[in-house]
């Protein structure tokens, strides 16, 4: 099985399906003949020639919208915002028109495109390549929001992302694009090549969206997380030598709530784990159908450990990014609790 | 010393001063028009389809007109149009405007929340649509009814959609005139102002990948042209030298903001194509022959990959922005009167009749066969039901569509909104 990183499999997966699917039509801006900023579209223009893999100019709105156009036409666009920091000029776009095409013309006109963005921290990128904007979109009736955390996952989550006859925003965590992060920022990285899930088969195959993974189990809390954050959690409960159970959401919207109240249900603690802001981010949610829906299971409140509310820093980039350090806190607090 | 210091920077310049563009007549003043430079019908040149964009500078600021004060139609751009086409453009036009003053009238009566009529813009989407393809795909406002009703659009599937009642094909869930219709080929309406605009051009991109050959229309008001998506739609349209035709209706009115405020004051709406690199056409939005030929002529251009046309209607918002508008509050209530460019009905019967192919008996017959089809339509849409009555049954629809599938959220949702409506 060949070995990938996250960009090889992001690419990997365009490929299969441009080869399977001639309407599907990818651009946005460098990605046709330089191939993309971070390579994840390097050699399509080659193979799939320049009216299907094309430079944009650099208007996100103008880029969604024209994919709205080609959608209604019938050709399957999957975009590329080049940082999820830009996406607001298409903001409009998506939140007015490719959310709700479906529901306002009752089914007549849908919007079956993917809009790939990379996002999140831990790279330095200061307040404009760093943000994790993704509460902005599954707060949008109409949107599928999906956030991968392997090459694996990735390339089969961007497959279903494309056979999938709705909208979806696909968060590329950046920071993992070339290998697991798990905050030590001070230890060196290694390469996905050393991770199993750097095992990426061949060919077509789909990791169904609105499906969760327990990527660890255990009995003694619940932590939620999706993206950078799988491993940054992953790495802090094996630290602190806990019987967690950790869950990759994978896909945000729509949320696989069995996996979660099955595992809350289970171990009566619950932390969640997000790189964003906290007032207001997806982590509030999560928190809330914890409560709700497994009020007397749980034995302590639900803990957030989450980026603070400012902007993204760029001096203060591990005051800011929800690290081993806070990470330890928060498990102790719920753990205390 | 330093000119940084406040007490001697720009010193001996003159005060800067903000202008606020003012419309040219308030309420109580008296219309004059006259300062609006008319050219003579038949006066514009009319290049071939092929010409470079920016040999199209002076169709700019000109004004494509075909039909003379005599009523004549003149010059190069007479569509030369037989009298079965014009008879049909002028049916269209009336039966609009009839369906207009009773929808009017309907929301009034409260019999729907909200109505926008098109009252003399009525040329500009019935000459545009007999111009175009059935085939071809328009990305309309709100105000372009006629394409419909020229596309021989159901009146009462309009109503129903107005009435959101049990026959709209969209469920009650769009306000009222936000039409949608693929097989029609009139994309669904947005009440976000401009985002259409690129949307047609990305149409018209995706017809040229698949090597189709039809057209998209993409349709602004002179208002929404300062939104991002204007600029965005251009920038698009050159690049990628788009089949796709985009039609600013300059109105003069975008609700009480005169086009001044849209920056009209500098420079007409078609002149800002030429910057971007596509062909411009301004164009007497009240004479249909004009309107026709326009179209066709950028219809040309792109059907041959020479590229996008920006069109600009120059017309006039003959009545309020909407139902819940008022525009005395903000304009000379006899403006639309004093309008130089006439009523494009009355321009289009005066043109039949001056050909010897109409009259005023022939006229009447007609716009009472458009009224009682329009009356006719009514009863049968109200019979499906009227705002007020619909709301409460199936409320389950609502949750319906936001996705293909129903997810486990809404489904709850739904579930709970059904039995709450018990």
């Amino acid at each position: 099985m060949p070995t990938m990183n996250m960009i090889q499999a992001l690419n990997d997966a365009h490929k299969v399906m441009m080869r399977r699917d001639d309407d599907i039509v990818v651009f946005g801006e460098d990605i046709g003949f330089f191939g993309g900023v971070f390579r994840v579209t390097e050699g399509l223009q080659k193979e799939f020639g320049k009216a299907r893999t094309f430079d944009a100019p650099i208007s996100e709105g103008g880029i969604v919208a024209t994919a709205v156009g080609m959608a209604a036409y019938g050709i399957k666009p999957v975009i590329e915002i080049q940082f999820a920091d830009y996406i607001y000029p298409g903001y409009d776009q998506i939140v007015s028109e490719v959310a709700k095409m479906r529901y306002r013309t009752a089914g007549e006109w849908t919007m079956p495109m993917v809009i790939r963005t990379p996002y999140g921290g831990g790279i330095f990128g200061g307040q404009t390549h760093s943000q994790s904007p993704e509460s902005l979109f599954t707060h949008i009736a109409g949107l599928k929001v999906v956030v991968p955390s392997t090459p694996y996952d990735a390339k089969g989550l961007l497959i279903a992302a494309i056979e999938d006859p709705d909208p979806v925003v696909f968060f590329e965590p950046k920071r993992i694009y070339n290998g697991p992060f798990d905050g030590h920022h001070d230890r060196p990285v290694t390469p996905w090549s050393k991770h199993p899930a750097s095992d990426v088969p061949e060919g077509h195959y789909t990791v169904p969206l609105g499906k969760a993974a327990v990527v660890r189990e255990g009995n003694e809390l619940t932590v939620l997380a999706y993206g950078t954050m799988v491993h940054v959690a992953l790495a802090a409960v094996q630290d602190q030598g806990l019987d967690a159970e950790v869950i990759d959401l994978r896909t945000l919207v729509p949320l696989d709530i069995e996996t979660i109240e099955k595992s809350v249900e289970k171990t009566g603690r619950c932390l969640i784990a997000q790189e964003a802001p906290r007032t207001s981010g997806f982590a509030a949610e999560l928190s809330a159908l914890a409560q709700e829906r497994c009020f007397y299971h749980l034995e302590a409140p639900v803990e957030r450990v989450t980026g603070w509310d400012t902007p993204y820093p760029h001096a203060y980039e591990w005051a800011y990014f929800p690290g081993p350090k806070r990470m330890k806190k928060a498990l102790e607090k719920v753990m205390a609790d | 010393m330093s000119d940084k210091d406040p007490k001697v920077r720009g010193a001996n310049r003159p005060k800067l001063a903000l202008h606020v563009p003012e419309p040219p007549f308030r309420p109580g003043d008296k219309p004059d028009f006259s300062s609006i430079k008319i050219p003579a019908a038949g006066s514009a040149t009319r290049p071939d389809t092929s010409v470079q964009a920016v040999e199209t500078h002076a169709l700019t600021t000109d004004l494509v007109r075909v039909l003379g004060d005599d009523h004549k139609a003149v010059g190069p751009w007479d569509p030369k149009l037989d009298p079965e086409t014009l008879r049909k453009i002028l049916k269209d036009m009336v039966t609009v405007r009839v369906f207009d003053d009773r929808m009017y009238r309907s929301q009034r009566q409260g019999k729907t929340s909200f109505y926008m009529k098109c009252t003399g813009e009525e040329a500009i989407a019935t000459a545009t649509a007999a111009a175009l393809d059935r085939e071809d795909m328009h990305f309309p406002t709100y105000r372009q009814q006629g394409l419909l009703v020229s596309r021989g659009y159901p009146l009462v599937t309009m109503m129903n959609q107005i009435y959101s009642n049990k026959g709209d094909p969209l469920k009650g869930r769009q306000l009222p005139i936000m039409y949608s219709d693929k097989a029609y080929g009139f994309f669904s309406i947005s009440g976000n102002l401009g985002t259409q605009f690129p949307q047609a051009v990305g149409w018209a991109m995706g017809a040229a990948i698949k090597g189709d050959s039809r057209i998209a229309m993409g349709w602004i008001g002179d208002g929404a042209t300062a939104e991002g998506d204007f600029h965005s739609a251009m920038t698009f349209a050159a690049v990628y030298n788009v089949p796709v035709i985009l039609a600013v209706v300059n109105n003069q009115w975008a609700i009480s903001s005169f086009s001044g405020i849209a920056g009209a004051e500098r420079a007409t709406f078609a002149q800002r194509a030429v910057g971007y690199g596509i062909a411009g056409l301004r164009v007497d939005g009240n004479d249909a022959l004009a309107v026709f030929a326009a179209v066709k002529w950028a219809a040309e251009r792109a059907r041959s990959n020479g590229g996008p046309t920006l069109i600009e209607f120059f017309t006039y918002r003959a009545e309020g922005h909407s139902t819940s508008d008022d525009p005395s509050g903000y304009r000379p209530s006899d403006e639309a009167k004093a309008w130089p460019l006439g009523d494009p009905v009355e321009r289009l019967k005066s043109h039949l009749i001056a050909l010897g192919e109409w009259d005023e008996d022939r006229h009447a017959a007609m716009t009472a066969e458009a009224d009682a089809a329009v009356r006719a339509a009514q009863k049968e849409a109200e019979a499906n039901g009227i705002l007020p009555q619909q709301g409460k049954d199936n409320v389950g629809s609502m949750f319906e569509d936001v996705y293909a599938d129903v997810p486990w959220h809404i489904a709850e949702q739904r579930d709970q909104a059904v039995d709450e409506m018990r």
